[in-house]
């Protein structure tokens, strides 16, 4: 079994998932060899040799994969995956865009956001916002798989894997990059963070948010919302949990003005321990809260902050 | 220019579904279905363009058994102008459906597809990328915006950090996020309208696509139920069970 693992990164920094992504690719076999892609990313793969586990990194250093464009990603890949059993990703909006192209182009199928490994062939994975959960097993020779990096631990840095340059150069001529706007924050990332507090329409606009900043920046938690918050703009779309949008798994989740629709609960019921506020005392999130707290969030947002 | 729409028939997203006793499948015995509802935000996108002038027919196409005209019937009441059911009783993965799509633009020649980004059944997010893979066009997955000008379209992608724009030479395949628009409702005129519209029906069979499966169910199990918790009385209660008992801050 060898195993390509996509790293995850943004030039400077590795993303935490990836750690957790070769923890289940370890689970598939014990020949991982991580695929660094972008521009001028050499220290990222000095980071990626140290993730135990991995016994080669391989670096495609090319403002073809600057930006990580679908096309050109997996084009790369698909070039590289002779020799490979698994092509392995984070279910990731990076990993969602380009491993489908390389499963077609190889014509074998993907099993999409995994949260646990059986055996080389048989894998976990949700299905109806996480309603149910299949176990699937592939017949197909080379195996593309995301996977769910909230259900997996990190491994941890031991590692010094040997470094190799991949001298493959991929180019659409039909997709190109036009410009990122990338919320800055010096909060933790939420699908790394140990504590996340997120706000839903209770919180009625964008500026009542800063009362879940106060409470954030006591306990070194990140931010996030429900898709209806995203939707009335009050903050970014890339702080929606759910189904649709990331999914979190922290030690503490507190659902501020949140009511729980199953598309919500899909993204943080695996928290591990569960806070709701909401002055609604039938609101479906209170069926998964470890802790309930039926209150105007306004009175006991403040409250919770000053008493931290 | 014309849009092909590919609309898939599933649960209504209000549906929790119950797994079978033999834990075979999820029990779908009576369950109300629907459009995807990302499939309607892509209908919703190319009749918006249809309305501007940017494109002139929207062609919807649904791969399924005969209950899926259903869900066609819905998207041409949104504004869609023709209908293709795919007719297939086999649950197919979403590689076959790929293929089969490809045929499908293949006949047609789009200069865009616009898809759901992810099918709230399988939750797979696939199809999309895998046909843009096998019919050679660029993708732009995700799409809160669509810009279409001279032969390009330039779309504004919701990613992990932000937003990301690309430009993208069409023929296109753009799948679609929640942000995208916010889809209307048909009128019942139109509802009536739809029932006229043409709908043509192609066994599956006919396109000449390999469509054995290559994935095995073993099995599918309810998700782990979550002990019920407490409702505390206050604030203090609140700190003071975080704090000692379930000891996740200092
Ligand atoms: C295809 C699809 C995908 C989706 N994907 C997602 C997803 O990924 N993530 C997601 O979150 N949703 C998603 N949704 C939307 C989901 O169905 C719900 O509409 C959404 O989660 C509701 O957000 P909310 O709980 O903030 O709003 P509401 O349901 O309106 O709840 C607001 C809550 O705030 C409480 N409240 C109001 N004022 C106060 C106050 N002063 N003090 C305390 N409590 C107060 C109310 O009691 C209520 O419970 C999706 C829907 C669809 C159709
Ligand atoms: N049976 C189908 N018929 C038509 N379109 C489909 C079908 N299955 C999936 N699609 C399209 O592919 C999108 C993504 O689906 P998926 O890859 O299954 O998550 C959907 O939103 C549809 O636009």
């Amino acid at each position: 079994m060898s195993i390509l693992v996509y790293a995850e990164h943004d030039t400077e920094n590795l993303k935490p998932e990836t750690a957790k992504v070769v923890k289940a690719a370890t689970q598939m076999g014990d020949d991982v060899h991580l695929l660094v892609a972008g521009e001028n990313c050499q220290s990222i793969a000095e980071q990626a040799a140290k993730l135990a586990g991995v016994a080669k990194v391989l670096v495609a250093d090319n403002a073809a994969y600057g930006h990580q464009l679908a096309e050109n990603t997996a084009d790369l890949l698909v070039e590289m995956a002779g020799g490979y059993t698994h092509i392995v990703a984070g279910a990731t909006t990076t990993g969602k865009n380009f491993m489908p192209r390389v499963a077609a182009l190889l014509d074998v199928a993907q099993i999409s956001d995994i949260i646990g490994v059986e055996s080389d062939d048989t894998f976990i994975r949700p299905i109806y916002a996480g309603n149910a959960i299949a176990t699937v097993q592939t017949a197909d020779k080379v195996k593309v798989v995301t996977v769910r990096a909230a259900s997996f631990d990190a491994v941890d840095e031991s590692g010094s894997a040997d470094i190799e340059a991949v001298d493959v150069v991929k180019t659409s001529e039909r997709s190109s990059f036009v410009t990122e706007s990338l919320t800055e924050s010096e909060r933790p990332e939420l699908t790394a963070a140990d504590i996340v507090i997120s706000g839903g329409r209770g919180m009625q606009n964008g500026e009542n948010f800063s009362l879940l900043e106060g409470i954030a920046d006591k306990l070194g938690a990140a931010i996030g919302a429900s898709r209806a918050a995203v939707d009335a703009g009050f903050v970014a779309n890339d702080m929606q949990v759910g189904q649709t949008g990331k999914i979190v798994a922290p030690q503490l989740y507190i659902a501020v003005g949140i009511s729980g629709a199953i598309q919500h609960l899909a993204g943080m019921k695996d928290s591990k321990v569960i806070v709701a506020i909401n002055k609604d005392e039938e609101a479906p999130i209170f069926q998964v809260a470890d802790y309930g707290l039926v209150a105007d969030l306004f009175e006991a947002l403040p409250e919770l902050e000053s008493k931290l | 220019m014309k849009i092909l729409v590919p609309v898939k028939r599933t649960i209504d997203y209000n549906v929790k579904v119950k797994v079978k006793a033999d834990s075979s499948a999820v029990d779908l015995t009576n369950a109300k279905m629907a459009i995807n509802p990302f499939c309607e935000i892509a209908v919703e996108e190319a009749v918006r363009l249809k309305e501007k002038g940017v494109a002139d027919e929207v062609v919807v196409v649904s791969i399924g058994s005969k209950s899926c005209q259903e869900q066609i019937r819905t998207a041409l009441a949104l504004g869609a102008d023709r209908g293709i059911q795919v007719e297939t009783e086999d649950a197919l993965e979403s590689l076959q459906i790929a293929k089969l799509l490809a045929k499908v633009v293949e006949e047609e020649s789009p200069e865009m597809v616009i898809l759901g980004k992810q099918s709230i059944d399988s939750d797979n997010n696939q199809t999309g990328q895998m046909l843009a893979a096998l019919t050679g066009m660029p993708q732009g997955t995700f799409a809160s915006e669509v810009e279409v000008n001279d032969g390009k379209v330039k779309v504004t992608r919701e990613i992990d950090g932000g937003l990301q724009t690309v430009e993208l030479t069409l023929p296109a395949v753009i799948t679609t996020d929640l942000r995208l628009n916010e889809p209307r409702y048909a009128s019942l005129p139109n509802i009536m309208k739809a029932k006229r519209k043409p709908l043509d029906v192609k066994p599956a069979a006919d396109f000449g696509v390999e469509l054995e499966s290559h994935v095995k169910v073993l099995k599918v199990t309810p998700p782990p139920e979550r002990q019920g918790g407490i409702k505390v009385a206050d604030v203090d209660e609140l700190v003071e069970k975080l704090k000692n008992e379930a000891k996740v801050i200092s």
